[in-house]
C-alpha cells in the first residue's frame, strides 16, 4: 500500500498541458488556403489602391522655390545679401479655385533637423516652464546654453536657436483690387504640444520670468515677444515655435506655416486670380545647398498629396494576384505527392 | 603533492613482491593509524584527502565571483557588458539602461538557475558524504560520517552495504578470509566475485582483534584502472616483520557491494576523489549542444555585420563631414570640445554606431534560450508515458542545456546489462535429444497441474530417452557452482524461492546458473544444498537424492565449459555443460543433429544456449582422472596450463544429453525501440563489459543484429591468428566491396535487400587499434580503417570494455570527420565515463545504484523510454529551438536594419530611429513571450505520428534547420522586411502630411510607425509559423500585440515625471488618428509577410519534406486536435499491439508459455536462417554463434 502511495506521489500530473496534448487548432499553410486568400487580399488591395490613387490625384498642390539660386528668381538679391529682413515677393496666378481648406507650408531641403546632436540640443524641463532650468540650462544645449557673457540662453539649444524666421504675407489681386488674404496661425501645432508638453512659467508678466536670461543668439526678439498681436501665443507656446520644435524625420521636410482663413471670399478656398507672397527673407540655406519653398495645398481625408500609398497598394495587390497565379501553376503542375 | 618520491621499500623479506618496477610513486598507510615499530625505516607520513565526494561546482562563498566569471566568459554576455560600459563612458545615442537592464536580467536569471542546479548537486553530495560508516576505533565500532573517513581507518562493512571508499580486505566473517562482492555498479558485471584477505590477518575477525593488527600497507598512488592494483602489506606482529604482496584480489572498490558475507573488516587506502571510482569519472565539463554552436557561429556573423555596419557608417560620416557646411551648418554648431580631438572622435563615433546597432545581437536570445530549456525540460519530467509504474520513477532532467540535442542524435551507445536487458536471467526451455521442454509459467499464482509443470512437445520419449532425460535434469542440478542461501527476510532483487517455511536463494557468480537451477526447479528437480560434500536434490517424486561431489572442473573462458564429477550409488559421472562449440567436438554419441538444430535456432532467437553432456566413469577411469587433476593442482609452475591440459584430457568422449536456453530478458520493448532508432537513422552501438557470446545473443534478441546480418569479428581470437593489420584490412575490404558502388538509400537499408554488416570488437583489440604512435603514421591508419569499417556497419557490438574504453569509443566517434552527435545510455557506474563523454548522456534508473543517473544529463526509468525521448521530445525541442534561434536573429535584423538605413538620411549622426523605451523593450517584452511560448509548446506534427513514423527524425538530422542556407534565408527575409518597413514609412513621410488637419509629424512618429509595423510583422511571422494553436498561443500572441498598443498609448499618454524628455508624448495617438497611417501599417505588414508565405507554399509543393508530406495528408483544417488526446490506457494497449514479438520483451506475462513451434508463421522463414548458417561456415568472417557458457568468479 505504502509503495503504491509513493508511486502516485511521483507520478506526473496527467493533464492535457503537462502531456502536451492541449486541444489545438493545427493550421497548415497549404496552397489550398493560400491561393484563394491571396486572390482575396489582392483584389481588396487593388480596390483600396484605386481609391487612394484617385483621391490623391484630386488634391491640388502649388509649390514655389524662393531660395533664389538663379538670377531670375525674385529672391536672388535677398539670397546674396546678408541684410536682415530683406524683402522680396513672389507672384503666382490661380486659374481656378484652389479648393479649401488650404494650407500654407514652408519647406526646407537638405536641412537635417534629425541630426542627433541637434535633436538633443534642447531642455524639455525648461520648455515645461521649470524656472530652475532657466538659470542653469541642461548641458545638452551646449554650445547654445550660455552666451559669451555666461548668461543662460532661454530657450536654449540648437533647435530653438535655428528657428525658421522667414515670414510671409499673402495678397490676392483681383480686378486691380488688392486684398490681404488673412492667414490663421492657430492650431498649426499639435494640440498636446500647445496645451500640455510646452508651458510658460507661471509668472506674470511673462517677461519677468526671463530676467537674467538672454534670447537665443539668432533670434531677433526674445521668446516673450514672439507674437505681439496675441499675448497667449508667446513664450514657449508660440505656435511657430512649437511647429519648429517638432523635428522633421527626414532632411526634406515641410512645416505648416499658416492656414488660409476660411472666411469671406476664401470660404471655399483660394479663388482664381493673381496672388503675391511677400517674403521677409532671413533664413540662410545656401551655405549647405538648402532649398526653401512655399507650398499651398489642400488635403483630403488621407492628408496631402501622396501617390505612394495608392501605387503601393496597387502594386502589392497585383503582386498578390500574380503570386496566386504562380502558385496555382506550380500547384497544378507538381501537386502534392500524396495525392497521386 | 608528493610526486617522484620513491617510497622506502623493505625488500629483505619480500618474497613475492609483484610489479615492483611499475611503482612510480607509492603511498604508505598505517593500519589503524599505528606507527610502525621504531626499528623499521622511517616512513614519511603523507597527507591524504578526506573521503568527501564533490560533484558540485560552487561553494557559498565563491558562487558570485565564479559564476560571474563563467557567465562573462560567454561571448554574448561579455559583449553586452562591453556595450554597457561603452555607453557609460562615451556620449552615445542611447542610454546605458537600454543594454544594462537586459544584461542584468539575463545574468540574474542564469545565476539563479545555475545556483539552483548546484544546490541540488550539493544536496546529492551531502547525502553520500554524510551516510554513516562503521569504523573500528580503539577496539570498538563507532559510527562515522562517510566524509570523515581517513586513510588508515579500519572499517566494518556489513552485508549489502556499499563500500564507502577503496579498501584492503583484512578479514571477513568467513573463516577462509574471503568475501563476495558485486561490482555491478562499477563495471556492470552483476556476478559475485570473491576477494581474499591476506593470510596473516584473516583470523582477526572481531573488532577487538582487528584493533590489534599492527601493519603498514605500501601501495601505488591511485590510478583509474579498476583491475590493476599493486601493493604490499608489512606485518609487524611477529618478531620478524612479514611482507605480503597485495593485488586487485585484495582491493575492495568504492561503489561495490558486499554480498553473501556477514561482515568484513578492511582498511581504507584511497579516499574521496582518489578512489578508483572517482578517478573513473571524468570531470563534468560543460556540454554544449550543436544548436548552441550554430548560435555562436551566427553570433559571429552578426558581430561582423555589426562591425561592418559601424565601420561603413563611420567612414561615410567622415566623408559627409569633409564638407564643412554639412559638418557644421549654422543651425548646428559644435562645442569647442567637439571640434577638437579628431582621432578620438573617430573612434568614439565608431563606438557610438556600435552601440546604436548593438541590438542586432539579440540581447535576450540567451535568456530566452535558457528559459526555454529550463521550462521546456519540465515536459520531459511531466511525461506520463515516461513514468514507470514498476519503479515508481519518472524521467529526470539533470541538465536542461541539451534538450534539442536529443533531436540530433546519430549514434547511440548503449550499455547492455541493465539497459537493454533487465539484468534478470530466465530459463526458457531445454531440449533433451531433440525433445523440447518448456516450464509452465506460474499461472494466477498456481502451478499448473499435470506432469509437474512440464510440456512434452514431440512424441513421448521412449525408455532410452527417458533415461537421458533423467540424467539431463540431474546434470543441470549438479553441474554448477550455485550456493544456496537461506534467509528469512525477503529481498526483492534476489531470486527468491518460496518453500513455505523459509525463503532460500540461489546465489552464483553467474546469473545463468541461477536461472538454470531455478528452471530445473520448475521442471521438478530442486537443488537443495551442498552439505558435507553431498549435493542434495529433491526429485519429482519428492525424494531427496544425494550425490557426492568429487571434483569441480571450473569454468574458464578459453574452454567455455565446466564440469563436475559426482558419485551416486557407486557410479561416477562427469557432467559437463558449456558452449555448443566447445561441447560438440567432444561428443561421441547422442542426437547431435537434433540438438544442434535446436541450439542454432535458439541462438538466432537471441537466447543464451548451453549444451549438456555426460560421461560415465568407471572406477579405474576415475582413479586416472583423480591422479591427473591432483598432479596439475599441485604443480608450482604453470599450474593454469597444466590444469587446462588435464581438463582437456578429462572432458572427452562425452555423450550429448541436450541443450538449454536461458534468456537475459530484454527490457520491455527494447527491440521495438532499437528498430525505431534504426529507422530514425540512428546507429546503435552496444558497449558492454560482458563477454562476447552473451552480448551477441542480446544483440540478436534486441534486433540489433538481424538474421541476415553478416557478422564481422575483430576480437582477440582473430588477431591471435592474423596480425591486427591484416584483419583490419581484410574486414574493410569486405565491407567496402559491398558498399563501394552502392548508395545507401535510407529505406533499402532497412529492407534487408543488401547484406547488413555487424561488427563485434572486444576491449583488447580495441586498445590495440587505438594504441597511439607505435609505428607513427600507421596507427592513425588503424583508427581510420576501424572507423571506416564501423561506418559501414549497421550495428556494432563492443564487448569486454573497461569503463574508460567505453568513453574512448565515444570519443573516437565524436572526433571522426563528420562529428556526429552521440548519445550514451547506461545504468551503472561503469557507464558514467561514457555518459559524460557523449554529447548526451542518459542514465537508466536500474538496479545498479544511482551513479549513472547522477552523472547523466537525463535519466529515464527504462530503455524503451528512449524512443519517446528522442523521437518526440528531441524532435520537438530541436524544431522549437531552431525556430527560436532563427527567429531571434530575424527579428533583430528587422529591428535594427531600419535604424541603419536611417543613418543615411540623418547625416550619419547616430540618431536612433526608435525611442529608448522601444529599444529596450522590443526584445524584452514586445516580442519575447510569443517566441518563448512557441518554443515551449509548438508541435509541427502530432506526437503520435512522430512515434509511429521514426523516419521523420531524419528530416532534422545533421542540424538541418540551422544550416547556413536557412540562416541566410532568414537574414535576407529580415533585411527585406526592414527595407519594406523603412522605405514604406519614408515615402509616406516624403514631403507631405498625412493628417486631415494639415499638421506635420516629426521624426518620432516616423520611428513609431516603423516600429509598429515591425512589432506586428514579426509577431505575425511567428503566427504563420505556428502549427499548434492552443488557447495559450492565442492569448500570448494577441496579448502581446495588445500589450504593445496599450503600452504605447500609456507611454505617450502621460507626461512621465522621471524622464527628462517627453519626446513620445502623444506621438502614438497622433499617428493612430490618421487614416493613411493605418492603411500603410496594413500595407507594410502584408508586403513584409508576402514573400515568406509564397516561398513556403511553393517549397511545400515542390520539395516537401517527409514531415510536410504527412502534414499534407492530414486534413487541412483539423478543427480541434482533441481527438488525439486518448486516455492513457488505450495508448498503452496500442503500444503492446505494436510489438512484433511480445514474448521476447514483455515482463512476466501471465499467460502460459507454449512452445514456439506452435506459432508456425513466425518461424517458417528458415531460408535466411540457413543462408546465415551457410555463410558463417563458408567465410572466415562469419560468426559462428556459440551459446554462452556459465560465468565463473574471478
Amino acid at each position: 500500500m505504502v509503495k503504491q502511495e509513493s508511486e502516485s506521489a511521483n507520478r506526473p500530473d496527467n493533464t492535457a498541458f503537462t502531456q502536451q496534448r492541449l486541444p489545438a487548432w493545427q493550421p497548415i499553410l497549404s496552397a489550398g488556403i493560400v491561393i484563394p486568400g491571396f486572390v482575396l487580399i489582392g483584389l481588396a488591395f487593388i480596390g483600396i489602391g484605386v481609391a487612394l490613387f484617385v483621391t490623391s490625384k484630386s488634391i491640388q498642390e502649388l509649390e514655389f522655390d524662393y531660395t533664389g539660386y538663379s538670377n531670375e528668381s525674385p529672391c536672388s538679391s535677398c539670397a546674396q545679401s546678408v541684410v536682415a529682413n530683406c524683402k522680396c515677393s513672389l507672384n503666382f496666378t490661380l486659374t481656378t479655385l484652389l479648393q479649401g481648406p488650404v494650407f500654407f507650408y514652408y519647406g526646407l531641403s537638405n536641412y537635417f533637423q534629425n541630426y542627433r546632436r541637434y535633436g538633443a540640443s534642447k531642455d524639455d524641463n525648461q520648455l515645461y516652464g521649470d524656472l530652475s532650468y532657466f538659470t542653469s540650462p541642461s548641458s545638452s544645449c551646449s554650445p547654445y546654453d550660455y552666451d559669451s557673457s555666461k548668461k543662460p540662453i532661454v530657450p536654449c539649444g540648437s533647435i530653438a536657436n535655428s528657428m525658421f524666421n522667414d515670414t510671409f504675407t499673402l495678397t490676392w489681386t483681383v480686378n486691380g483690387k488688392t486684398n490681404n488674404v488673412s492667414l490663421d496661425g492657430k492650431g498649426i501645432a499639435w494640440w498636446t504640444d500647445y496645451n500640455v508638453k510646452y508651458r510658460n512659467p507661471n509668472v506674470t508678466p511673462l517677461k519677468n520670468a526671463f530676467n537674467g536670461t538672454v534670447k537665443p543668439i539668432n533670434w531677433a526678439k526674445p521668446a516673450y515677444e514672439l507674437d505681439a498681436s496675441d499675448p497667449s501665443n508667446n513664450g514657449f507656446v508660440n505656435q511657430d515655435f512649437l511647429v519648429w520644435m517638432r523635428r522633421a524625420a527626414l532632411p526634406n521636410f515641410r512645416k505648416l506655416y499658416r492656414r488660409i482663413d476660411a472666411s469671406g471670399d476664401y470660404k471655399n478656398g483660394l479663388p482664381a486670380g493673381n496672388y503675391t507672397v511677400d517674403i521677409t527673407y532671413n533664413y540662410p540655406v545656401r551655405a549647405f545647398n538648402g532649398v526653401k519653398k512655399i507650398v499651398f495645398s489642400n488635403v483630403s481625408w488621407m492628408g496631402g498629396r501622396n501617390e505612394f500609398l495608392g501605387i503601393a497598394y496597387l502594386v502589392i495587390g497585383s503582386l498578390c494576384v500574380v503570386m496566386s497565379v504562380v502558385m496555382l501553376i506550380v500547384y497544378a503542375k507538381f501537386k502534392f505527392p500524396d495525392e497521386e | 603533492m608528493d610526486s617522484e618520491r620513491e617510497g622506502p621499500l623493505i625488500l629483505v623479506e619480500c618474497h613475492l613482491c609483484v610489479g615492483e618496477e611499475n611503482w612510480v610513486d607509492s603511498r604508505t598507510i598505517y593500519i589503524g593509524h599505528k606507527e610502525p615499530p621504531p626499528g623499521t625505516e622511517a616512513f614519511i607520513q603523507q597527507r591524504f584527502p578526506d573521503n568527501r565526494i564533490v560533484s558540485s561546482k560552487y561553494t557559498f562563498w565563491n558562487f558570485i565571483p565564479k559564476n560571474m566569471f563563467e557567465q562573462f566568459r560567454r561571448v554574448a554576455n561579455f559583449y553586452f557588458l562591453i556595450i554597457f560600459l561603452v555607453q557609460l563612458i562615451i556620449d552615445t545615442p542611447t542610454s546605458p539602461v537600454t543594454s544594462g537592464l537586459p544584461l542584468f536580467f539575463v545574468i540574474t536569471v542564469t545565476a539563479i538557475k545555475q545556483g539552483y542546479e548546484d544546490w541540488l548537486r550539493h544536496k546529492a553530495d551531502n547525502a553520500v558524504n554524510q551516510c554513516s560508516v562503521h569504523v573500528v576505533h580503539h577496539g570498538k565500532v563507532v559510527r562515522k560520517q562517510s566524509r570523515k573517513l581517513r586513510v588508515g581507518d579500519v572499517v566494518l562493512v556489513k552485508e549489502d552495504e556499499t563500500f564507502p571508499c577503496d579498501l584492503i580486505l583484512l578479514s571477513s566473517s568467513r573463516d577462509d578470509g574471503t568475501c563476495f562482492v558485486t561490482t555491478a555498479s562499477l563495471d556492470g558485471e552483476s556476478s559475485h566475485k570473491t576477494y581474499y584477505a591476506v593470510q596473516e590477518t584473516k583470523a582477526y575477525n572481531t573488532e577487538k582483534e582487528v584493533d590489534t593488527i599492527h601493519a603498514t600497507i605500501e601501495c601505488e598512488q591511485p590510478q583509474p584502472d579498476l583491475y590493476k592494483f599493486v601493493g604490499r602489506i608489512n606485518i609487524y606482529m611477529t618478531n620478524e616483520p612479514v611482507a605480503r604482496p597485495l593485488g586487485s584480489e585484495n582491493l575492495l572498490l568504492r561503489g561495490a557491494t558486499l554480498k553473501n558475507t556477514e561482515y568484513i573488516y578492511a582498511v581504507v587506502i584511497y579516499t574521496g576523489m582518489e578512489t578508483k571510482m572517482a578517478l573513473n569519472y571524468q570531470s563534468k565539463s560543460q556540454k554544449r549542444s550543436a544548436v548552441e554552436k550554430s548560435m555562436n557561429a551566427y553570433l559571429v556573423v552578426y558581430l561582423c555585420i555589426l562591425i561592418s555596419k559601424a565601420l561603413i557608417n563611420t567612414a561615410l560620416k567622415y566623408v559627409w563631414q569633409s564638407d564643412p557646411n554639412k559638418d557644421e551648418p549654422f543651425y548646428n554648431q559644435k562645442t569647442e570640445v567637439e571640434r577638437q580631438r579628431h582621432l578620438i572622435r573617430a573612434f568614439t563615433d565608431f563606438l557610438a554606431f556600435m552601440v546604436l546597432f548593438n541590438y542586432i545581437i539579440p540581447v535576450s536570445m540567451y535568456v530566452t534560450v535558457e528559459m526555454q530549456k529550463f521550462l521546456g525540460s519540465y515536459f520531459i519530467m511531466w511525461d506520463d508515458e515516461m513514468f514507470d509504474e514498476e519503479l515508481g520513477e519518472r524521467a529526470v532532467v539533470n541538465t536542461s542545456d541539451l534538450n534539442e540535442e536529443l533531436g540530433q542524435v546519430e549514434y547511440v551507445f548503449t550499455d547492455k546489462t541493465g539497459t537493454l536487458t533487465e539484468n534478470n536471467m530466465e530459463f526458457i526451455e531445454c531440449c533433451v535429444d531433440g525433445h523440447v521442454y518448456v516450464p509452465h509459467a506460474i499461472c494466477n499464482g498456481q502451478v499448473m497441474p499435470g506432469a509437474a509443470g512440464m510440456d512434452m512437445i514431440d512424441s513421448s520419449p521412449g525408455p532410452a530417452a527417458r533415461e537421458h532425460e533423467e540424467l539431463f535434469f540431474r546434470a543441470l542440478c549438479l553441474c554448477h557452482t550455485v550456493q544456496v542461501k537461506e534467509e528469512d527476510t525477503v529481498d526483492g532483487i534476489k531470486h527468491g524461492i518460496h518453500q513455505g517455511k523459509s525463503t532460500s536463494f540461489y546465489i552464483s557468480s553467474s546469473p545463468d546458473e541461477v536461472a538454470l537451477v531455478e528452471g530445473m526447479k520448475r521442471l521438478g528437480f530442486t537443488y537443495l544444498r551442498l552439505k558435507d560434500g553431498q549435493m542434495e536434490i529433491l526429485n519429482r517424486e519428492d525424494e531427496v537424492e544425494k550425490f557426492e561431489l568429487l571434483d569441480v572442473l571450473t569454468f574458464d573462458s578459453v574452454r567455455r565449459r565446466m564440469s563436475v564429477i559426482v558419485r551416486a550409488t557407486g557410479e561416477v559421472y562427469l557432467f559437463c555443460k558449456g558452449a555448443d562449440s566447445s561441447i560438440f567436438p567432444r561428443v561421441i554419441s547422442g542426437k547431435v543433429d537434433q540438438v544442434r538444430a535446436r541450439v542454432e535456432q535458439n541462438a538466432v532467437e537471441g537466447l543464451r544456449t548451453l549444451c549438456v553432456a555426460y560421461r560415465s566413469l568407471s572406477p579405474e577411469q576415475y582413479e586416472e582422472v583423480f591422479q591427473l587433476l591432483n598432479r596439475a593442482k599441485l604443480a608450482l609452475q604453470d599450474r593454469d596450463k597444466q590444469l587446462a591440459e588435464a581438463y582437456d584430457l578429462i572432458e572427452k568422449d562425452l555423450i550429448l544429453l541436450g541443450a538449454t536456453a536461458v534468456e537475459d530478458r530484454l527490457q520491455e520493448k527494447a527491440a521495438d525501440t532499437i528498430e525505431s532508432l534504426h529507422k530514425a537513422g540512428i546507429k546503435v552501438w552496444v558497449l558492454t563489459g560482458d563477454k562476447m557470446e552473451t552480448a551477441a545473443a542480446t544483440c540478436y534478441a534486441s534486433k540489433l543484429f538481424h538474421r541476415n546480418t553478416q557478422i564481422l569479428e575483430l576480437t582477440t581470437k582473430r588477431t591471435e591468428e592474423q596480425s591486427l593489420h591484416d584483419v583490419l584490412f581484410e574486414l574493410s575490404r569486405t565491407v567496402l566491396r559491398q558498399h563501394g558502388g552502392m548508395t545507401r538509400d535510407t529505406f533499402s537499408e532497412l529492407s534487408g535487400d543488401c547484406t547488413d554488416y555487424g561488427l563485434i570488437i572486444d576491449g583488447a583489440t580495441l586498445s590495440a587499434v587505438m594504441r597511439p604512435g607505435q609505428e607513427g603514421s600507421n596507427s592513425g591508419n588503424y583508427k581510420e580503417k576501424f572507423l571506416e569499417i564501423c561506418r559501414n556497419c549497421s550495428a556494432v557490438l563492443c564487448c569486454r570494455m573497461a569503463p574508460l574504453q567505453k568513453a574512448q569509443i565515444v570519443k573516437l566517434i565524436k572526433a571522426s570527420e563528420e562529428h556526429p552527435i552521440t548519445l550514451a545510455i547506461g545504468d551503472g557506474a561503469n557507464d558514467v565515463s561514457m555518459i559524460l563523454e557523449a554529447h548526451v548522456g542518459i542514465g537508466i534508473m536500474g538496479k545498479e545504484g544511482r551513479q549513472a543517473v547522477r552523472n547523466s544529463d537525463y535519466a529515464i526509468p527504462k530503455f524503451k523510454h528512449l524512443k519517446k525521448m528522442l523521437l518526440v521530445h528531441g524532435h520537438y525541442y530541436y524544431i522549437r529551438i531552431s525556430e527560436l534561434v532563427q527567429y531571434f536573429f530575424y527579428k533583430n535584423v528587422c529591428f535594427i536594419f531600419p535604424q541603419f538605413l536611417y543613418q543615411f538620411f540623418c547625416g550619419f549622426s547616430q540618431q536612433p530611429l526608435y525611442d529608448t523605451a522601444y529599444l529596450t523593450l522590443y526584445n524584452i517584452s514586445f516580442t519575447s513571450l510569443p517566441i518563448l511560448l512557441y518554443s515551449l509548446i509548438e508541435q509541427h506534427i502530432n506526437m503520435d505520428i512522430l512515434k509511429k513514423d521514426p523516419c521523420l527524425y531524419r528530416d532534422i538530422a545533421k542540424n538541418s534547420l540551422l544550416r547556413w542556407p536557412t540562416f541566410i534565408y532568414w537574414t535576407v527575409l529580415g533585411v527585406y522586411d526592414a527595407i519594406v518597413m523603412f522605405f514604406g514609412a519614408y515615402f509616406l513621410f516624403d514631403n507631405t502630411t498625412f493628417t486631415s488637419n494639415g499638421q506635420m509629424f516629426g521624426n518620432w512618429t516616423f520611428g513609431t510607425l516603423v516600429f509598429t509595423v515591425l512589432v506586428f510583422t514579426v509577431t505575425f511571422k511567428l503566427a504563420l509559423d505556428t502549427h499548434y494553436w492552443t488557447w495559450i498561443n492565442h492569448f500570448v500572441i494577441w496579448g502581446s500585440l495588445i500589450f504593445f498598443v496599450v503600452f504605447s498609448l500609456l507611454w505617450g499618454g502621460i507626461i512621465w515625471p522621471f524622464l527628462n524628455y517627453q519626446r513620445m508624448y502623444y506621438v502614438f495617438m497622433q499617428m493612430l488618428s490618421s487614416g493613411p497611417a493605418w492603411l500603410s501599417i496594413i500595407l507594410l505588414i502584408t508586403a513584409s509577410l508576402l514573400p515568406d508565405v509564397v516561398k513556403k507554399v511553393i517549397w511545400r509543393t515542390l520539395w516537401p519534406t517527409t514531415t510536410e508530406r504527412i502534414q499534407g495528408q492530414l486534413s487541412e483544417f483539423t478543427p480541434l486536435a482533441s481527438l488525439h488526446a486518448p486516455s492513457k490506457g488505450s495508448s498503452h494497449r496500442r503500444g503492446s499491439e505494436n510489438q512484433r514479438n511480445p514474448r521476447r520483451s514483455e515482463p512476466f506475462t501471465k499467460k502460459v508459455m507454449f512452445t514456439r513451434w506452435q506459432k508456425a508463421p513466425d518461424y517458417c522463414t528458415f531460408t535466411p536462417l540457413l543462408r546465415f548458417a551457410d555463410s558463417s561456415r563458408h567465410s572466415r568472417q562469419g560468426y559462428n554463434y556459440s551459446g554462452a557458457g556459465p560465468e565463473t568468479s574471478v
